[in-house]
């Protein structure tokens, strides 16, 4: 692996992990289409940045691109509160709006310089390892690696000091607010930290790829734990791991890095959805078809049970004809006699059923409220 | 009488949600030490009432003291239970986890709960009968459970003034009776208690003071003096239908669709 290489794994991580962490909270807050609005609409605040300090590399544009970024906070749940629009919609019209004025200002006025829009939606990661940063000459090492590990750096300490009032405020804004944590603030911090995390993040890997980095951990994340702390720890590994997948594979394909990690990002998410211990889709139609074999089960037990000592006993408990009486496919009938037997919940003699005391204990359990 | 002798005091309050007036020239004195009832058809205010006195909506005229003063500085004697359903029980989070939450505000910003507010969470949720769920997935709890949780929540703040906004909604007998014993707890160690109710039937018997309000005050009191055939009617606009209980005092019912 060149230096190079390694280079832009580690750009790569330390985006993916600086982006999972206000994403578990854009995720949680159900705000996850508000990153796709501020990804956009902050192309504006780089475009007026860069026109007014007349740099593509000054500090200064990450302050303006997070200013629109907010702006497209406020302008969303201004819309919002007018009662006229919803939340979705008033997205929708917001950020084209903001990020169409930025793709003019950029065309028309900006047209020879270094802000294409190719850039702004895929990132150069590729070239992030030739942009060095250098102080009396000694080579720090690339500047998108120092800009990110800051954020990165500021993120999680704003998350390790502020942990309750977040949670609080995400849980429940309205006990947040009667017991003074200003959830208003705590929100437009968080946003904030969106809007720097994503323009810091642009530069690297264009606004698709934050959008992918910022939901994708996460919502995955949500899926394997019921633990704030621990989703948040899962969020930036997810997000790491499927950032150095994704590295490999765009080098396999020789293909676009920026694309192939959003894409593992997606695989990412379907691997958890599909295997994810309790909520995954394949552990569902597991526990529902055991459900369902053990709740036919209590059934038999029961029905057996309230035969049991009658005059049609020998007909309603005998083996033969049970997939009539009780209205069942004959060979799931066949199936629940055989399981109920094995585990013991009915016995078999001359063709009949009875119930034994474990299956009567089930049938009674579950007839009770 | 000084102000200083009412738990809640509100005057000439006038509210407006989504630029509609929903609460006109409210006032309410709320003595300390009662167990009192909001009572009003839906779209009354009730919940409007409640957070302007908690100081989450701003009233557009009148003001607020709770012990006399403003809410923000008695914020640490208030506690809160909201609507059940106003938060996201799916929240990655456990019950033991919620419970401290009422702790934060003694904590203050940055300070982080530890061993003491673990502690407090433990022995509110003692109170409620739900120690053995402490650990439990909050997105594991029945309705009755999440509501036994938000009240735990509350009396972990231990406040002097507790104020729920449907505390018995979606509960069954079992955990209302629970809930009832526990509130008229409150009201013998000393603290107000104030609760958006709907089961006009049960107010007699679970409470002493009462709020009748349709998006204005018709009358709060004592129960005995203020809960009458007369002041429903003004409430509810004269589909409440009476009937004798049988202790002897008037209880009423009433058909909520068709008020709505």
């Amino acid at each position: 692996m060149s230096d190079a290489q390694l280079d832009i794994q580690m750009i790569a991580v330390v985006t993916a992990a600086a982006c999972a962490i206000p994403g578990t909270f854009l995720v949680l807050r159900r705000m996850a289409m508000m990153s796709d609005a501020i990804s956009h609409s902050i192309l504006l605040g780089i475009v007026i940045g860069f026109f007014i300090v007349e740099s593509t590399t000054s500090p200064v544009l990450i302050l303006f691109a997070a200013a629109v970024g907010l702006l497209t906070v406020m302008m969303v749940e201004w819309l919002q509160r007018t009662g006229l629009v919803r939340e979705d919609a008033a997205i929708g019209i917001v950020f084209p709006l903001l990020f169409s004025i930025g793709v003019i200002l950029i065309s028309r006025f900006a047209g020879n310089v270094h802000l294409d829009l190719d850039a702004v939606l895929l990132g150069e990661l590729a070239f992030a390892s030739f942009d060095r940063f250098q102080v009396n000459g000694w080579d720090l090492g690339p500047k998108g690696l120092w800009v990110m590990g800051t954020i990165l750096l500021l993120n999680v300490a704003l998350v390790i000091v502020f942990f309750k009032e977040l949670k609080l405020a995400t849980f429940d804004p309205a006990l947040a607010a009667s017991l003074g944590f200003m959830p208003g603030l705590v929100h437009y911090g968080l946003m904030s930290m969106v809007s720097v995390t994503t323009v810091g993040a642009f530069d690297a890997v264009g606004s698709i790829l934050v959008v992918a980095l910022m939901i994708g951990p996460p919502a995955a994340a949500y899926l394997l734990t019921d633990d704030l702390r621990k989703m948040l720890v899962l969020s930036v590994a997810i997000g790491a791991i499927s950032a150095v997948l994704g590295y490999w594979m765009a080098h396999w394909l020789d293909a676009s890095i920026a694309g192939a990690m959003a894409t593992m990002v997606g695989i990412s998410f379907l691997t958890v959805l599909l295997f994810a211990p309790a909520r995954g889709l394949v552990a569902q139609v597991l526990r529902h078809k055991r459900q369902k074999l053990d709740f036919a089960q209590t059934m038999l037990a029961i029905h057996v049970m309230n035969h049991e000592g009658t005059a049609e006993m020998r007909v309603e408990n005998r083996v033969d004809g049970l997939d009539e009486h009780l209205h069942w496919d004959t060979q799931f009938t066949a199936q629940i006699v055989d399981l109920a037997r094995r585990h013991g919940i009915v016995t078999e003699s001359n063709g009949v059923l009875t119930v034994t005391d474990n299956g009567r204990q089930r049938a009674q359990a579950a007839m009770v409220r | 009488m000084t102000d200083q002798q009412f738990a809640i005091d509100v005057a000439d309050m006038t509210a407006v949600y989504h630029e509609q007036p929903v609460l006109w020239d409210v006032d309410l004195q709320v003595p300390a030490g009662v167990l009192m009832a909001i009572v009003g058809p839906n779209g009354a205010g009730k919940t409007t009432l409640i957070k302007c006195i908690l100081g989450l909506i701003k009233p557009v005229a009148g003001q607020v003291l709770v012990q006399g003063k403003p809410y923000k500085d008695r914020r640490d004697r208030v506690a809160y239970v909201p609507q059940r359903g106003s938060v996201d029980w799916d929240f990655p989070t456990n019950v033991l986890d919620v419970v401290e939450m009422g702790r934060y505000g003694a904590l203050g910003w940055w300070k982080r709960p530890g061993k003491r507010e673990r502690d407090a969470a433990m022995h509110a949720l003692e109170k409620v009968g739900m120690a053995e769920f402490a650990h439990r997935q909050i997105s594991q709890l029945s309705g009755g459970q999440q509501q036994r949780v938000f009240l735990a929540r509350a009396l972990a703040q231990d406040a002097d003034i507790y104020l729920m906004d449907e505390p018995f909604q979606g509960v069954d007998a079992v955990t209302e009776r629970a809930i009832i014993d526990l509130l008229r707890e409150l009201r013998a160690a000393g603290k107000t208690v104030v609760a958006v109710h709907h089961d006009l039937q049960t107010v007699p018997e679970y409470f002493d003071w009462v709020l009748l309000m349709n998006i204005r005050k018709i009358a709060s009191g004592p129960v005995d003096e203020v809960f009458t055939e007369e002041n429903l009617r003004l409430t509810y606009g004269g589909v409440v239908a009476f009937m004798q209980a049988p202790n002897g005092s008037t209880a009423a019912a009433v058909d909520t669709e068709s008020v709505a």
